[in-house]
C-alpha cells in the first residue's frame, strides 16, 4: 500500500472513531453525577448493616464478595501461570547464588542498600496494618498484600538475595498462596455448612462500628486475601529473580 | 456520601473550585506523563519513568477520592511492576550477550 493510500485509510478511520467517541461522550452523565441508585443506597446502609466503616471493604468482601473471590483467583491463576512457564527446564541449571555473584551486586549503590534495609521493617508493619484494618479504613487485603510483597522486594534491593531466598522458599510461598485462597473459599463454605447462603457474614459484627474487632467475616476475608496477594506477588518476583540466575546449558 | 456522614466528618470540606482545579491539573499531568513514557526509547529509562507515572496515577486516584485504589496503585504501579520489568530486562540482556 502506498503511503498516500495509508494516510487516507488512517484519516477515514480516525474520523469514524472520533465521531463515535464524541457521540458516546454526549450520552454520559455529567461529571461527578451518578444516575444509578446502588452507590447512594450502599453509602446509606453499609455502616449500619456491617459495622464496617471501611465501606469499600464492606462492598468488596460482603456485598459483592463472590465477585472478589473470582478476582482473587485471577491473581492466583496468573501467579500459577508464571510459576509453570518459568519452571526449570531440562538443560537449565542454576548458578549457586552468592551475594557477590548476584547479577548486580557489584553495581548497586550503598545508598540504595541502606535505604532498602531501613524501609523493610516499616513496610512490613504497614502491610500488616493495611491488611488487618480493611473494616475500619480505606485499606484491605489487596493493598496490604502488595505492600507486604514489596517489603520482601526491599530485602533483595538491600543486596540480601540469599536472605530473601531463605525467608521465602518457592515451595513455602506456593503453599501460603494456596492457603490464603483456600481460606477465602472456606469462609464461604463455613456459611453454607450452617445452612446459610455462600459467603454469608456469620460472625458477630461487634457492637461498635469502626472497631478492629467489628464487621465479622469482612476482616477475616481481608486477612486471607492479604496473605494470598502477598504470596502471589512474592512468587512472581521470585520466579523472575530465579530466571536471572539460570544458565542454559547446550545439551544436544 | 450522605449528609449525616459528612457532618460527622472532622475534615473541613474543600471548596469545589479548588478540587476541580486539582483534578484537571492531575489529569493533564497524567496525559503528559503517558506520552513521555511512550516516547522514551531506552527500556531501562522507560521503566524508571513508568514508575514515576505510577506515582502520578496514584495521585490521580487520590484526587478522585479513591484512597484504597491509591494504595494499590502506589505499590503495584510504582514498585512491583517496574521491578518485574527490570528483572525481565536483566534476563533478556544477559541472553543477548
Amino acid at each position: 500500500m502506498k503511503p498516500r493510500q495509508r494516510l487516507w485509510l488512517f484519516l477515514v478511520a480516525v474520523a469514524g472513531l472520533t465521531s463515535f467517541y464524541l457521540w458516546g461522550l454526549v450520552g454520559l452523565p455529567g461529571f461527578g453525577h451518578y444516575p444509578g441508585p446502588y452507590g447512594d443506597i450502599i453509602n446509606r446502609i453499609a455502616v449500619g448493616q456491617t459495622n464496617a466503616t471501611g465501606v469499600v471493604s464492606a462492598v468488596n468482601f460482603e456485598y459483592r464478595g463472590i465477585d472478589t473471590l473470582g478476582e482473587e483467583f485471577i491473581l492466583f491463576a496468573a501467579a500459577t501461570g508464571v510459576a509453570i512457564v518459568l519452571r526449570h527446564l531440562r538443560g537449565e541449571r542454576e548458578h549457586q547464588p552468592t551475594e557477590a555473584a548476584s547479577p548486580d551486586a557489584r553495581q548497586d549503590s550503598p545508598a540504595v542498600r541502606q535505604l532498602s534495609l531501613l524501609l523493610t521493617g516499616p513496610m512490613l508493619v504497614l502491610g500488616w496494618n493495611l491488611a488487618s484494618h480493611a473494616q475500619t479504613s480505606p485499606s484491605g487485603g489487596f493493598q496490604g498484600g502488595v505492600v507486604l510483597a514489596s517489603s520482601f522486594v526491599l530485602i533483595y534491593l538491600a543486596g540480601q538475595l540469599l536472605t530473601l531466598r531463605r525467608l521465602s522458599p518457592v515451595d513455602v510461598t506456593d503453599a501460603v498462596e494456596a492457603a490464603g485462597a483456600a481460606g477465602f473459599v472456606a469462609i464461604g463454605i463455613a456459611g453454607v455448612a450452617m445452612g446459610l447462603p455462600y459467603l454469608t457474614n456469620f460472625l458477630g459484627l461487634g457492637t461498635m462500628p469502626g472497631a478492629v474487632s467489628s464487621s465479622g467475616t469482612i476482616a477475616l476475608i481481608s486477612f486471607f486475601v492479604g496473605i494470598e496477594v502477598a504470596a502471589a506477588f512474592l512468587l512472581i518476583v521470585s520466579e523472575l529473580l530465579d530466571q536471572t540466575l539460570l544458565v542454559r546449558q547446550e545439551t544436544s | 456520601m450522605t449528609p449525616d456522614l459528612l457532618a460527622a466528618s472532622a475534615l473541613a470540606p474543600v471548596p469545589a473550585g479548588l478540587m476541580d482545579a486539582l483534578q484537571v491539573t492531575i489529569l493533564v499531568l497524567v496525559a503528559a506523563g503517558a506520552a513521555v513514557v511512550v516516547k522514551t526509547r531506552d527500556p531501562v529509562r522507560q521503566v524508571v519513568l513508568l514508575s514515576f507515572y505510577g506515582l502520578l496515577l496514584a495521585l490521580l486516584f487520590l484526587a478522585f477520592q479513591a484512597p484504597d485504589v491509591t494504595l494499590s496503585e502506589l505499590v503495584v504501579g510504582a514498585v512491583l511492576l517496574p521491578v518485574l520489568l527490570l528483572l525481565t530486562l536483566t534476563r533478556v540482556r544477559r541472553r543477548e550477550k
